[in-house]
């Protein structure tokens, strides 16, 4: 059993900087690279792209990646372990073993978790007694059931682990927790078990830390953010976890960012509901039992973490189609910026009115001045404001509604309140809406397989 | 004594599917002690008037000197479906942090 070992974050969602995983592999030494990169909406994007084309359906990202850090991952002996196979990460493997093979690479061995991906068999699921109610609203699945987009069961950290065990040097996972992507190498090196629920859910905490990347070293810092050096070239964030779970989060030194108390705190309590009940597919981690402590520059010894065991269900993320929405924009200057945006808003409106239009919400924000705190903004001394955006949000199950608002935003310019511009965009085109459903379904429903790809 | 929370304490703030959290961590123990006594739900639930239409959860992490809320009813439906600039209550840390305690 090794010692201690490196687990840096790669990615904390699609679209994240694309250099932060190669900085990972070449500016330190590390164990393994964990990459997460699915939000709720990117697997109903991913669902739409593979029923276009069959052979996609996985973050693209990662094939480019590899290409550039496979020979460094090779040499290092870094493991990559990632959930951006999304709804298709076979061909994701597939297009890495091209990859490898275009590298010169010799031998090479992938693993694909499989399961979770439930779309196709709603109807036997719904039929063997499992109802897929909403866990927020208790609403029947039966109403949105032919408006599915995607249907994902979120798998934790052991089919991970198996696959590990099978000898894995990639991990590519559809949609498994962020925290099961940096548990998953813990229980294999150190030899956990089901049943140790305070080092399970350490490493579910370890991977909550890491699962947002530079956001606990130094990025979207509400502290003294201005504290925090060379930004511009942040290193993520780095677990050194040990055997008895406990571990200090890092960074490699030549980066930039910061690890403190004060960083990783803010991340500990991002997007958690209640603390002592942190449920994953692996444990249930217990947030107030966590003792942070600087041991050194950029180094937080995270330690005395305690959990309990495991709910019998796993949760299930599923996105639907309901309908569509548009934004429309405009800028207003000085003098009565404000007045201005104001007047515009008045007008369209009206027009939108005469039209007779269905939407089922109409929502206006003027940014600068209060799109962000809302009624909480501070009132504004009209002379002081040099621009106001004015910005118009509509929402509809009528396409044709949403397409028409987009028509009337261009003509406020010649036909409203002057010193107007910002129309560089053209009309604004209706977005499909993605809802989100969320539910519960009892683990022996569920079944994961881990298929092997290899050179 | 009038004070303002962002001179006591930070946070994070993100969505949980309609739901905002907003994590506020005092800066020492003194600070602790003052949001722990003032940062009451109701409280909360009023500084978010007209933003947050549902009830107001409060967690405590003594451990790291914070508090979790939940805000329910908040982002105008959530992911994509929320109409909101800021849909996703990224903003929603600062907007607590602008409010005056009396201490």
């Amino acid at each position: 059993m090794k010692e201690k070992i490196r687990i840096a974050s790669g990615q904390g969602f699609w679209g994240d900087l694309i250099d932060a995983p190669y900085q990972q592999v070449t500016e330190g030494d590390i164990d393994y690279l964990v990459m997460d990169y699915l939000a709720e909406v990117t697997m109903s994007i991913l669902q739409k792209q593979k029923n276009k084309n069959p052979k996609l359906g996985y973050a693209k990202d990662i094939p480019e990646l590899m290409e550039r850090i496979l020979p460094i991952c090779k040499e290092k002996n870094i493991k990559v372990i990632t959930n951006g196979g999304g709804v298709n990460p076979e061909s994701c493997a597939e297009a890495v073993i091209e990859v490898a093979k275009k590298l010169g690479i010799q031998n090479l061995k992938i693993a694909v978790v499989l399961g979770d991906n439930i779309k196709d068999n709603i109807d036997e699921i719904i039929t063997s007694g499992c109802e897929l109610n909403n866990m927020e609203t208790g609403e029947s699945i039966v109403n949105v059931k032919d408006k599915l987009l995607s249907a994902n069961v979120y798998f934790g950290a052991f089919p991970i682990v198996q696959a590990l065990q099978q000898g894995a040097e990639i991990v590519i996972t559809g949609r498994t927790t962020d925290t099961g992507l940096t548990l998953a190498p813990m229980i294999y090196e150190f030899g956990w078990n089901e049943k140790d629920y305070d080092l399970l859910s350490a490493g579910t905490i370890a991977g909550h830390i890491l699962e947002c990347g530079g956001q606990a070293s130094g990025g979207n810092f509400l502290g003294d953010w201005q504290s925090i050096n060379n930004l511009e070239n942040i290193g993520f964030p780095i677990v050194e976890a040990f055997p008895n779970g406990e571990f200090i989060i890092t960074k490699h030194e030549s980066l930039g960012g910061k690890v403190s108390v004060e960083t990783v705190s803010e991340q500990l309590v991002y997007e958690i509901g209640d603390p002592k009940k942190y449920i994953t597919p692996d444990c249930i981690a217990d947030f107030t039992s966590i003792n942070l402590e600087e041991i050194g520059k950029n180094k937080v010894r995270v330690f005395g973490i305690k959990g309990y065991e495991a709910t019998e269900t796993f949760k299930v993320s599923c996105s639907y189609s309901d309908g569509y929405s548009a934004i429309g924009t405009l800028t207003y200057s000085w003098p009565q910026a404000l007045t201005k945006a104001k007047a515009a808003d008045k007008i369209l409106r009206a027009r939108l009115e005469k039209l007779k239009l269905n939407f089922e919400e109409i929502r206006t924000e003027f940014v600068g001045y209060n799109s962000c705190h809302g009624p909480l903004s501070t009132e504004l001394e009209e002379d002081k404001i040099n621009e106001i955006v004015f910005r118009i949000a509509v929402r509809s199950k009528d396409y044709n509604s949403v397409e028409r608002f987009g028509k009337e935003i261009a003509p406020l310019i010649l036909t409203g309140p002057p010193s107007v511009t910002g129309f560089a965009g053209g009309r604004p085109k209706p977005s499909e809406v993605i809802a989100y459903w969320p539910a519960l379904m009892p683990k022996k429903l569920v079944t994961h397989s881990i298929k092997i790809f290899e050179i | 004594m009038k004070i303002r929370l962002i001179e006591i304490a930070h946070g994070r703030s993100g969505d949980k599917g309609d739901a905002a959290n907003i994590g506020i961590i005092a800066y020492d123990d003194k600070g602790f002690e003052i949001i722990k006594k003032h940062l009451t739900e109701e409280k909360v639930k009023k500084h978010f008037e007209g933003i947050c239409f549902g009830k107001v959860e409060r967690f405590e992490l003594p451990n790291i000197r914070a508090l979790n809320f939940l805000l329910h009813n908040t982002l105008g439906g959530g992911g994509t479906v929320s109409l909101k600039h800021d849909a996703q209550g990224k903003t929603l840390a600062a907007a607590l942090l602008r409010m005056e305690l009396e201490v």
